[in-house]
């Protein structure tokens, strides 16, 4: 019966396709994840009243944070070209397609991982504090582990931009569904094919929300 | 144990500067449980965090445990701050570590390994009275047992000194009893000087030796609990003292009680320390010819003996209770015949 509605699919290909799919968004929400919290422990501890105040460096970490973020992602691929080209050595592929999903992905989870660390309770940084903690030691065992459900919740909502983001890199010759789907399906007329590869994307954030969902649950003892 | 030199505290806000803590002299000797009370905005937070250098003077030099407090960072410091002991009016616990991790997280700061630990835990959790809640989560633990944790995270690596700010205030008075009591024998059984700052004239009747009343960053009064029930001198202070001893001591009820008792008179009875144990009613009776007839009254405890008031009607022949009146004068009683005014 799948093969009376969808005619045209040429299933090796979407196979092909969906690893592609990823490929690209794992190896962009790992790199996302530690650059991210790494940018959003930078504007958390610069802001005003916490452990590292300083306006000067809050100021232009924001700045870049929001200029990155703001840039429409299909205008940031383009404008990462010669930057691409410079670092991976081609335009074309997935790797190709990672720094800018990366570039395009980290300010906005670094501004989740900011808020996420701003809901903690500032009492019990200072009971760190009052303990002899060092900065680095309420990082690790105070901001990270008390922000973590949170952090995880955003990362969810992070990967699943990022599926998105690869099929617009796809439109411009980065592989994966989006790709599939503009060149097979679009280009030559065949619905299903587009049909086929946007069920394929749904899954696959259907299973990323389902994981995160589980996992902020898990952690979250409050 | 704790010496608070000229200390002052000014910080710049938005409209302008304040004065937070204005000029301070203090010391607190070893074993001593010190209170300081005040109502919010009158130093007394500023003043406890500069004990363990959360907060730095202006001006003056804080000095606890021999480590000059005030003076020295980074390491050092953090250090110091292993050795005092702070806990919070809203406890402060990380809700992502079960009890036992909580109390463990000092130790971890401190460098001591697993198997000591380990150990150390199991000995707090059975000094603050949390046997079988090891493993539970702060979420699933009532206030009271919240700031046990809070109290055994604090004793973890032995500290000398213990901090406590606010930290029965947002607790119900039965739970805020049981967690005073558990701080007087701490103190007693590990000799551990305490500093607590509060608004409740409670805490400080039941287990301070000496209080400090602060008012607009100064200490306006300060000396033995019983000393400043007794002879209360700023007004801040009186209004502190009644919050325990005239609850229901209003003039109204004053005026209630001369209108319903019209004969005889009626006498305002303070004791202090030992005279609240004496028999001074017995006394009275056995030598007078005169009725006594208790109206109201209210012993408290304190750390340095008995405080309280007692009003009695005496009635019977004018000579006689005049006579009564002046055996009570002669007591370690300080007697007042209230009238109308």
């Amino acid at each position: 019966m799948i093969e009376q509605w969808f005619p045209n699919v040429d299933w090796e290909k979407m196979w092909e396709a969906t690893v592609q799919t990823l490929y690209m968004t794992s190896i962009s929400v790992i790199v996302t994840f530690i650059l991210g919290i790494l940018l959003g422990l930078l504007l958390f501890l610069t802001s005003k009243g916490q452990l590292w105040e300083n306006k000067a460096a809050y100021g232009i970490t924001a700045i870049i944070v929001n200029v990155f973020r703001s840039i429409p992602f299909i205008i940031l691929i383009v404008l990462l070209i010669p930057f691409t080209k410079a670092l991976v050595g081609t335009i074309i592929g997935e790797n190709a397609a990672l720094p800018a999903l990366i570039i395009g992905a980290a300010p906005f989870y670094a501004r989740m991982v900011e808020i996420a660390l701003r809901e903690i309770d500032k009492g019990v940084i200072e009971a760190a504090r009052a303990m002899g903690a060092s900065t680095w030691t309420i990082i690790r065992k105070v901001l990270i582990p008390e922000s973590l459900p949170a952090l995880v919740s955003g990362l969810t909502v992070t990967a699943i931009a990022l599926v998105g983001y690869t099929a617009m890199a796809g439109v411009i010759g980065a592989g994966g569904l989006g790709n599939l789907a503009f060149l097979d399906g679009f280009q030559r007329s065949r619905t299903d094919v587009t049909m086929m590869a946007t069920i394929i994307i749904l899954i696959i954030v259907f299973i990323i929300q389902f994981i995160g969902d589980t996992a902020t649950r898990k952690l979250d003892k409050r | 144990m704790i010496l608070i030199e000229q200390a002052k505290k000014i910080f710049h806000t938005k409209n302008g500067r304040v004065t937070a803590v204005d000029d301070i002299n203090l010391s607190v000797q070893e074993g001593e449980i010190f209170g300081m009370i005040g109502y919010s905005g009158a130093g007394k937070s500023t003043l406890i965090r500069m004990l363990n250098g959360l907060e730095t003077p202006t001006e003056g030099s804080v000095t606890v445990a021999g480590r000059a407090v005030s003076k020295i960072k980074g390491k050092e410091l953090r250090k110091a701050r292993q050795e005092i002991g702070m806990i919070f009016q809203h406890f402060n616990l990380l809700w992502s570590r079960t009890v036992r991790e909580n109390i463990a997280f000092p130790l971890e700061i401190a460098g001591v390994n697993k198997a000591v630990r380990d150990k150390r835990v199991n000995e707090l959790i059975e000094l603050v009275g949390l046997e079988g809640r090891g493993d539970s989560y702060p979420s699933q633990l009532s206030g009271g047992q919240k700031q046990r944790v809070g109290i055994a995270r604090a004793l973890a690596n032995n500290p000398q000194v213990l901090l406590c700010d606010e930290a029965t205030s947002a607790l119900d008075p039965q739970t805020t009893d049981s967690i005073l009591e558990l701080l007087v024998d701490i103190n007693q059984r590990l000799g551990l000087t305490i500093v607590l700052i509060t608004h409740e004239m409670h805490v400080i009747r039941k287990i301070c030796h000496r209080v400090a009343v602060m008012e607009a960053g100064k200490i306006v009064e300060l000396g033995t609990v019983l000393d400043v029930f007794r002879r209360p001198e700023q007004q801040i202070t009186k209004r502190f003292v009644q919050q325990v001893t005239e609850p229901e001591e209003s003039k109204e009820t004053i005026h209630h009680l001369l209108e319903s008792h019209p004969n005889g008179k009626i006498v305002k009875l303070t004791f202090v320390g030992v005279s609240a144990e004496q028999p001074v009613m017995t006394e009275l009776i056995r030598q007078f010819n005169v009725d006594v007839n208790i109206l109201q009254g209210k012993i408290s405890q304190t750390q340095n003996g008995a405080y309280g008031t007692l009003f009695v009607q005496i009635t019977g022949d004018a000579t006689e209770v005049d006579k009564a009146t002046a055996f009570l004068d002669a007591q370690q009683v300080d007697s007042e015949v209230i009238t109308y005014d």
